[in-house]
């Protein structure tokens, strides 16, 4: 098969912006549903009341609806009732959405590991509620929930593929566009998957890494 | 019974200040109960070791004492504050009523110095060097000052079991609850811990000891404290609970033990 390369080089730049794109969406997506994820997890720990039961719900729309409606809803939805956000936000709001709900799920099987003794025994020597969950139960739970944690950043940052629904212009959009106007198929599709490539490998390289270290300091009692 | 052990504790509140007075404490589980009007008083010194038959409610006795469960009625008073009411600085009191259970509860990310120096630290907010050296000092009493920098996954279940009594020692609580802290040991192990308790005897420090080490009892307690479905049965010094026990209900358990060691 012949390549068309001078194609290749000049569509770079296109793909260039929209990785760029994928990262900033991911990377704000997934810290931000990390940050949902403990808050929640906690929440869920200490069984605060009538929090608790909006968190489950919660969860199970998250985990039950396709990010695609989500992002339907949020993009074409919401300006209804008057709230307005740009695409990118709108991207983001849904990312986040459907990535709190795993990672909160991450934490907690996480936090419910550490064992109810270890929970008692940081009270018996007078630690407060947040002291345990800093110094006893976080430790402990960050290190079971890092490989589920590393495997939904994954997920999310392949999920951005699907942010070309509301407009943004994602890898996705790029290509479609480019085989669109120019009948450059296989290049197109080339470059797209290479891009991915190139975006999560890292990522999956980088979790492997941190998964054999936590292992290797595995505590054990 | 219940006036039993009341006339067994009178003639032992004669001296001393007395620390902990339990009364009438009821405890239930959903609508089982488990504590059915406990009564047990604890001076300043004094050694009381709890026997009784598994799941007659001596954890749980222990465990209201430290406030990791509630009770549904009776006081527990201590120092004549009673912590069976509603608002209880349980954060407070529990730097003063320290626990040891039974599975060396040591935090595993955590070495052994960490372990000891988060209560100090954290809670009580000591100053570094001061609570460090304590803890050096208390290691070595348990044989163990070498381990300061290990991790619990590198020590015996007897050593973790001593660092876990040094843990609650590096407090400097008035009052410690052992909760069959050698049930989980190998036996070649028993000896170790509970010598570090006889030694604390030794000092001075009040102890309320759950264990089903009969000589150990015998040995370390001034009082023997017979349990049985969720009741005191008997109160009484070691040598006269071992040998003349005033309850058919603590004769038939001795019988038990006199079994095993066949
Ligand atoms: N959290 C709990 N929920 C329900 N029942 C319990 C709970 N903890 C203890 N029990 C019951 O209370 C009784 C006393 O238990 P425990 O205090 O552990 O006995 P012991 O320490 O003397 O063996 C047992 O029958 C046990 O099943
Ligand atoms: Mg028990």
């Amino acid at each position: 098969m012949n390549l068309d390369w001078e194609f290749i080089m000049e569509s770079l730049p296109l793909y260039g912006d929209a990785m760029w794109l994928t990262v900033k969406l991911a990377l704000i997506a997934i810290v931000l549903s990390l940050v949902l994820g403990l808050v929640f997890s906690l929440v869920l720990f200490y069984k605060v009341k009538g929090l608790r039961s909006i968190i489950l719900a919660y969860i199970e729309l998250s985990r039950n609806t396709p990010l695609l409606v989500q992002l339907f809803f949020l993009y074409y939805g919401l300006p209804k009732v008057g709230i307005h956000m740009s695409e990118f936000q709108c991207a983001v709001a849904g990312m986040t959405f459907l990535g709190g709900s795993y990672m909160t799920e991450a934490f907690r099987s996480g936090i419910e590991a550490v064992g109810r003794t270890q929970l008692e025994s940081g009270l018996s020597i007078g630690l407060s509620r947040v002291q345990l969950a800093r110094y006893v139960i976080l430790p402990q739970a960050l290190a079971i929930s890092i490989p589920s944690l590393g495997a939904n950043a994954i997920f999310l940052l392949k999920e951005t593929s699907i942010v070309g629904a509301i407009a943004l212009m994602d890898l996705m959009n790029v290509a479609k566009d480019l085989i669109g106007m120019h009948y450059k198929t296989a290049e197109s599709l080339l470059l797209l998957v290479l891009a991915y490539l190139i975006l999560v490998l890292p990522l999956s390289l980088l979790l492997t890494w941190v998964e054999r270290k936590v292992r290797h300091a595995e505590f054990g009692n | 019974m219940a006036k039993l052990a009341e006339e067994g504790n009178a003639d032992m509140t004669k001296t001393g200040e007395l620390l902990l007075k339990v009364q009438g404490v009821h405890k239930t589980f959903g609508d089982r109960q488990v504590l059915k009007g406990i009564d047990l008083q604890v001076e300043r010194g004094e050694v009381i070791v709890i026997l009784g038959p598994s799941g007659c409610g001596k954890s749980t006795l222990l465990r209201c004492l430290n406030g990791l469960e509630p009770v549904q009625g009776g006081h527990i008073l201590y120092r004549g504050q009673d912590l069976a009411g509603g608002d209880v600085n349980w954060r407070e009191l529990r730097q003063h009523i320290g626990m040891v259970f039974q599975n060396y509860e040591l935090f595993p990310h955590m070495t052994v110095l960490e372990n000891i120096l988060l209560g100090p630290l954290k809670v009580q907010r000591r100053e570094r060097a001061e609570a460090q050296q304590q803890a050096q000092e208390l290691l070595g009493r348990v044989g163990l000052a070498d381990r300061a920098g290990d991790y619990p996954r590198q020590l015996s279940g007897g050593q973790k079991q001593r660092i876990a009594i040094v843990r609650a020692l590096c407090m400097n609580p008035d009052i410690i609850l052992f909760d069959e802290v050698t049930a989980s040991l190998d036996p070649e192990m028993v000896r170790e811990v509970l010598d570090v308790i006889l030694g604390l005897a030794k000092q001075g420090m009040t102890m309320i000891i759950v264990t089903h080490e009969m000589g150990f009892a015998k040995s370390v307690g001034d009082r023997i404290v017979f349990m049985d479905q969720g009741t005191v049965c008997e109160v009484a010094p070691p040598e006269q609970f071992f040998t003349s026990p005033a309850t058919e209900r603590a004769q038939h358990f001795l019988n038990i033990f006199e079994y095993n060691k066949l």
